[in-house]
């Protein structure tokens, strides 16, 4: 027993270093080349010649290394509570709809004003308002994938219905783009590629906010989380309250996956990959360790893809989605193909 | 000195669901260190009989005490300390290693965090000692066959260290030498740790040889008591249409009729 926590520390160090490595790496690159001396200057408030460079490290690039650190880490701890939740490996906010969801929410307000009422809309749309329409629409996906899940046992039926609400929410949401103004369109298609950058430090506040919120009950069931893993008859027989402990999974879990997708918009896979890559180097069913595990895995994961995104040093920027797609499917075909028992 | 009240303690009892009552008129009482099997025929009501002991479903009236109390007005965790379960539904995750499964019996004890103190530690420890599991405590549970994982359960069961343990068909799916095995090994957790072990089986000549009491369930008088009181008072010739198997009261074991 000793032996295995001492291994798991070594991989929390290892962790560690290598978020703080990703970090440097996604501030030190991007369109413009900066030195990375000169990164490190303007990071630790040293002068530097260039004022523009400082303004584009702190302004742009620091804020869009946090989002890119809350986002992976939230949603991969979204993904991890739903695989216990759900008892089913292949579950994620993306396959289970709940990123669906969450676009539905936020689709309604930002193209739906013009179906609606075509004036006020406007004024409708800030920050809060696209959190908390997203966030309703990820707890309402998660609520009827909840009442299905329990009536269903079967995973892959389960799986199934999470694509069949993505593609309800499609066919709503090309409705609606059918009948909103170019501009409307073009803001909901670019929400919709996903996207770490262009927050400003205030939105970065209110992400962080939430996904700490998220994080904070996650932590409070960590106990009734491991119980889930027997089984929900086992755990209430261990005297976990049922209702009470997967009514707070699921508000985590909707907080988590919701409120990142408001803000990023709807990362594929990141959330369903990242449990499993991890339990490649924790061993163990245990979320104490797992939780914060999944947290810095999901952070490093993002910071690299969003580095690849911006091509570095070049002017064109690849839409996140792409790139955590092309990370994360292999998985799921992986899972599939060499763990056909779909042991989790 | 007061008498102590049976572990359990079970009155004209009827299970089932709203719309139909499955078995009626229960009776038995059973008390520490008290190994008993419900036996009877497929459909009968034996997991229902167990589930609704194990307040998994609610009862349909008659009473059930537990330690002198009523089931129903246990709460959630205070029962989860007085009965402990093995079942037939699989493990949500067979992910989880022996030892890890092990410990989630000492889950009603830990702190908010589930952290486990030394005593649980040594508990579990011992657990491990007692089912002979040291050497497979790391492997993982889909790892394991049958008859280990098993043990494995109801190694958990007695880690969570409560007076009642209910089993539903510990025995299915093993061969006859690990059937043996298991319900021996019920039997010595039940002396020396003088818990009270309640199980559902269709091992009825294994059940005669080893249990302390046996409940047939008959969907008429359902009789309870010892095992050669039951032989004698002929009750399970009843248990089975006598077109196909005879009870051999000399033997105690089931034949099959020529």
């Amino acid at each position: 027993m000793n032996n295995r926590s001492t291994s798991y520390s070594i991989w929390f160090i290892a962790l560690f270093v290598a978020l703080l490595l990703a970090i440097l790496l996604n501030i030190s690159s991007g369109s413009v080349a900066i030195p990375f001396q000169a990164t490190l200057k303007a990071l630790f408030g040293g002068e530097i010649g260039t004022p523009s460079w400082k303004y584009i490290i702190l302004e742009y690039r620091l804020p869009k290394a946090i989002t890119a650190m809350l986002v992976g880490g939230g949603l991969a701890v979204s993904g991890l509570l739903m695989q216990t939740l759900f008892r089913n490996p292949l579950a994620g906010p993306f396959v289970l709809g709940i990123s669906s969801g969450a676009s539905l929410g936020a689709a309604l307000l930002l193209m739906g004003g013009s179906v609606l009422s075509g004036f006020a809309a406007f004024e409708l749309i800030n920050d809060v308002s696209l959190a908390i329409a997203s966030s309703l629409g990820s707890f309402l996906v998660l609520a009827v994938v909840m009442l299905v899940a329990n009536r269903i046992k079967d995973t892959m039926a389960l799986l199934i219905i999470g694509l069949m609400f993505g593609s309800i929410t499609a066919a709503i949401v090309s409705v609606l783009a059918y009948f909103s103004d170019a501009e409307q369109l073009q803001r909901f298609i670019f929400w919709s590629y996903g996207s770490v950058g262009s927050l400003s430090w205030s939105q970065v506040l209110l992400l962080t906010s939430i996904v700490f919120i998220g994080l904070l009950i996650s932590t409070l069931s960590l106990k009734n989380l491991n119980a889930f893993l027997l089984g929900e008859n086992y755990a209430k027989s261990l005297g976990v309250a049922l209702k009470k402990s997967r009514l707070m999974i699921i508000i985590a879990t909707g907080l988590l996956a919701g409120g990142i997708t408001a803000f990023a918009g709807p990362i594929a896979f990141v959330g369903l990959a990242v449990p499993h890559l991890t339990r490649q180097l924790f061993k163990t069913m245990e979320h104490r360790i797992l939780l914060p595990a999944v947290f810095l895995y999901g952070a490093i994961l993002m910071l690299l893809c969003d580095t690849i995104a911006q091509l570095p040093n070049s002017a064109s920027v690849l839409p996140i989605n792409a790139i955590t797609s092309i990370v994360g499917a292999p998985v799921v075909i992986w899972l599939l193909i060499r763990k056909r028992k779909m042991i989790f | 000195m007061k008498k102590t009240p049976p572990t359990i303690a079970v009155k004209e009892l009827a299970i089932g669901y709203k719309s139909a009552v499955i078995a009626a008129h229960i009776n038995f009482d059973l008390n520490a260190g008290g190994l008993c099997a419900i036996v009877g025929v497929n459909g009968i009501g034996k997991s229902t009989l167990l589930r609704t002991l194990g307040k998994v479903q609610p009862k349909l009236s008659g009473t059930i005490k537990i330690n002198g109390k009523e089931l129903s007005s246990y709460k959630t965790l205070a029962l989860a300390s007085q009965i402990s379960v093995v079942l037939t539904e699989p493990i949500a995750s067979k992910n989880l290693t022996v030892l890890e499964l092990i410990a989630l019996g000492r889950l009603p004890y830990t702190n908010w965090l589930g952290t486990l103190t030394q005593q649980d530690k040594r508990q579990i420890e011992n657990c491990l000692q007692q089912l002979d599991l040291k050497d497979l405590q790391h492997k993982k549970c889909h790892e394991l066959s049958d008859g280990q994982l098993q043990r494995v359960l109801i190694a958990r069961a007695m880690a969570q260290d409560t007076p009642l343990i209910l089993l539903d068909e510990p025995t299915t799916h093993l061969d006859l030498y690990h059937k043996v095995q298991i319900l021996k090994l019920l039997k010595q957790l039940a002396k020396t740790y003088q818990k009270t072990v309640l199980f559902t089986t269709h091992e009825i000549d294994l059940a005669i040889q080893l249990c302390d009491k046996i409940l047939i369930l008959d969907g008429i008088e359902n009789p309870f008591g010892q095992p050669c009181e039951l032989i004698e008072s002929g009750s399970f010739e009843q248990l089975f249409p006598a077109d196909m198997i005879i009870f051999d009261a000399l033997t105690g074991s089931f034949k099959v009729k020529k």
